[in-house]
């Protein structure tokens, strides 16, 4: 499906959340003018395109105890790049897995990942055992701490 | 942070697959074997007590026409606060983290066209005076098993 100017009022309606209501979709139609099935439909529409990505809680790691978010980059070789990904976007610590572009000289790693611990030895020790299991041994990384959240607020759209 | 068991398995079964139905509430809440006022209640408390951000969906940003990309920045601890104030002062940026390295603020832009974030990168460092490293994503691993509390 393609994306049009009459999904705009949707898409802001439920950005925001889904209204913790009984009929929630027969809620937004109300709102914005349109059918609770037109509503259903779309949505679904947008799930199955992938539009969507995932549609449920968004947690917030930190308040949920998990004080240590770490972002663990690797410098991996364009050859080995797929098979890493792979292997550490399957592992079950691993939040995220994107490959990036390097900003070289001064950044030379295009593997992001994100693991989220309770503590920062914990999350140190699950990257050395990530490691041990996955063969990385010879892939450079570093772990970067977070410290202070500065600003926490989903994307905005429209 | 106070928990129960039930609202630990509403986390972890509702991180995705919320059904498009009439009643999804109610189909939800009889999966976890509880009453959909219980469950509504629940999401509740967990959003105002913030271990949620919010119950809805996650847009894939470049597929609703828009730009999203992940941006980091060489600030010096000193001068941390001015530029995180000026940074956080965009509406485009999202999340905003330091983060523990000489690359030391980490933000996300979210832009209404893709061009808007080489533009709001550029703006960024004329206001601030320090390079904007813009990394936006070239591919994505699927995460196989998603978060457990």
């Amino acid at each position: 499906m393609v994306i049009s100017e009459r999904d705009a009022p949707l898409i802001a309606a439920i950005q925001g959340g889904l209204p913790l209501v009984s009929h929630p979709y027969a809620e937004v139609a109300k709102q914005i003018g349109w059918s609770e099935e037109q509503v259903i439909e779309r949505i679904g529409e947008m799930q199955r395109s992938d539009i969507i990505k995932r549609f449920g809680v968004i947690v917030r790691h930190h308040e949920l105890g998990y004080r240590a978010n770490a972002m663990v980059v690797w410098d991996v070789p364009e050859q080995r790049l797929d098979e890493v990904g792979r292997l550490l976007g399957d592992h079950p610590c691993v939040t995220l897995c994107y490959q990036r572009p390097r900003r070289l000289p001064e950044w030379p790693y295009n593997l992001f990942s994100m693991i989220h611990g309770r503590s920062q030895q914990q999350v140190t020790a699950q990257v050395k055992q990530l490691i041990d299991e996955l063969g990385l041994g010879d892939i450079s990384y570093e772990i970067l701490f977070s410290g202070q959240r500065f600003k926490q607020r989903g994307a905005r759209y429209q | 942070m106070t928990m129960d068991d039930i609202d630990r398995a509403i986390i972890n079964n509702l991180q995705g697959g919320f059904p498009i139905c009439d009643h999804p509430y109610a189909v939800v809440a009889e999966q976890l074997g509880i009453g959909e006022s219980d469950l509504l209640q629940r999401l509740q408390q967990m959003l105002e007590k913030k271990q949620l951000s919010r119950f809805g969906p996650m847009y894939h940003a470049e597929r609703l026409g828009g730009g999203l990309s992940l941006c980091a920045m060489r600030v010096p601890e000193a001068d941390f606060e001015r530029v995180a104030g000026q940074v956080n002062g965009f509406p485009e940026v999202a999340h905003n983290y330091a983060r523990d390295h000489e690359f030391s603020m980490w933000f996300v832009l979210g832009t209404e066209t893709p061009e808007r974030v080489e533009e709001a990168c550029r703006e960024i460092e004329k206001m601030t005076g320090y390079k904007v490293y813009n990394m936006p994503k070239k591919q994505e691993f699927f995460v196989g098993l998603r978060f457990e509390v």
